[in-house]
């Protein structure tokens, strides 16, 4: 199946390895994900006031094309996905936000919330299905602890985002299961690592440290995630600590299918 | 609960303004505390969320501009998710910085403050998210 494909600016940089397992899975997956023409950065954050019509933009022009293309719309970094599938909704249901973002881009044709906005897990869940993958997965990851780690951006507000339950998800645990690895929930999974707040407040960093406190204690050896932001403030507060490792979700799944 | 005082204040515009860029009715808050038991910041802030709404309900808007809360909270939607009356406490927050940091002159994070903060490991996202939260 044929799918457009939205990377954002970080899995160009910093974050390439989330992209490139993504990309080589597909292949042995048999997903077609093409990237889009002129993608542009979303904006990293849903722009949450009522009256800002900007920041929407670009998630407008990546949707329009996708719809235009009648293809869902794939995104592999949290952060991508919350603005996006927000804006999304947003395009749909609110009258007020859709004249002004039709007005300005005056697209060939209005855009009305049509398209369907999927993160890569999801895709993996609703469209090729984890059993379906488990068939797919030629060295099982037997006998390793994993903790899946949430974090904000997928899951809430689950009204919109409608990812997993917000409260007790397990999505990645699923996803764990099928790769042949242990899946281990441990309390801290589903809160926020401080986010942005990196830029603003320091003692931030108290919130990374909850969750990997929470994750070595239940013995988890690697922490799996799909966000940059959430890696990075994860790894920060980790230090030279080595009882845990942060990974992207996809290089295990690049590990399992036999292709890293 | 907290005790506040009525008082008549000059800060009707701004509170005013509050609620039209978020669009949330701060009437419908029952003051459970819901949110601020979920929230993950509350440990670093001076006014807990559901203390911001009361003094919202009061027009106490000043207290609340001149607290760290309102740069202390990360959006995690933590709040907004678990309110049983609905209220999106986050986009009340973010209208609550907005009011502040849409004023000349006072963007939270600027450009000269990026060499403090940045290293070689440190995604764009971060950056551009900093950028989008605290400056305008
Ligand atoms: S959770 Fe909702 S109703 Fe309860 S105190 Fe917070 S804003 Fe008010
Ligand atoms: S959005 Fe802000 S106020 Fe609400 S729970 Fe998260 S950090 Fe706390």
């Amino acid at each position: 199946m044929m799918y457009s494909y939205y990377p954002g600016c970080t899995l160009k940089t910093k974050a390439q390895d989330l992209e490139r397992f993504a990309l080589i899975s597909a292949q042995v997956l048999g997903i077609e994900l093409a990237e889009q023409q002129d993608w542009q950065c979303c904006g990293a954050v849903y722009p949450l006031a009522e009256d800002e019509i900007a920041g929407k933009l670009s998630a407008v022009r990546s949707l329009a094309a996708a719809h235009s293309k009648g293809e869902k719309l794939i995104t592999l970094c949290a952060a991508c996905h919350h603005v996006i599938k927000r804006v999304n909704a947003d395009m749909y249901s609110n009258e007020f936000v859709r004249k002004r973002v039709n007005n300005y881009l005056q697209l060939p044709k209005n855009y009305n919330g049509e398209a369907k906005v999927l993160h890569y897990l999801e895709l993996l869940r609703d469209d090729v299905g984890f059993s379906k993958l488990a068939e797919q997965v030629r060295m099982p990851l037997t006998g390793r602890k994993i903790g899946a780690y949430y974090g904000c951006l997928l899951l809430r507000p689950s009204n919109v985002m409608n990812f997993d339950d917000a409260e007790n998800p397990s999505i990645l645990e699923d996803f764990i299961t099928a790769l042949g690895a242990t899946a281990v929930k441990y309390p801290f999974r589903t809160e926020c690592c401080g986010g942005y707040l990196t830029v603003n407040d320091q003692e931030a960093n108290e919130m990374a440290a909850n969750i990997i406190n929470s994750a070595i204690g239940l013995e988890v050896e690697e922490i799996l995630t799909a966000c940059p932001l959430c890696k990075y403030n994860l790894e920060k507060e980790l230090g030279t600590n080595t009882k845990v490792r942060i990974v992207y979700f996809t290089e295990l799944l690049a590990e399992a299918l036999a292709i890293k | 609960m907290i005790r506040v005082k009525i008082t008549p204040n000059n800060k009707q515009s701004q509170l005013q303004y509050i609620r039209e860029i978020s669009g949330v009715n701060i009437n419908k808050c029952i003051q459970c505390t819901k949110c601020s038991a979920g929230c993950p910041a509350s440990a670093r802030m001076d006014i807990l969320p559901h203390e911001i709404i009361r003094l919202l309900q009061l027009g106490q808007v000043e207290k609340i501009f001149h607290s760290k809360s309102i740069w202390n909270c990360a959006s995690c939607f933590v709040c907004t998710e678990r309110c049983p009356r609905n209220i999106d406490i986050a986009r009340l927050i973010e209208a609550i910085r907005l009011t502040i940091i849409r004023q000349p002159g006072k963007s939270k994070f600027k450009p000269d403050d990026v060499p403090g903060i940045i290293d070689d490991k440190m995604p764009q996202q971060v950056l551009v998210s900093g950028f989008r939260k605290y400056n305008r």
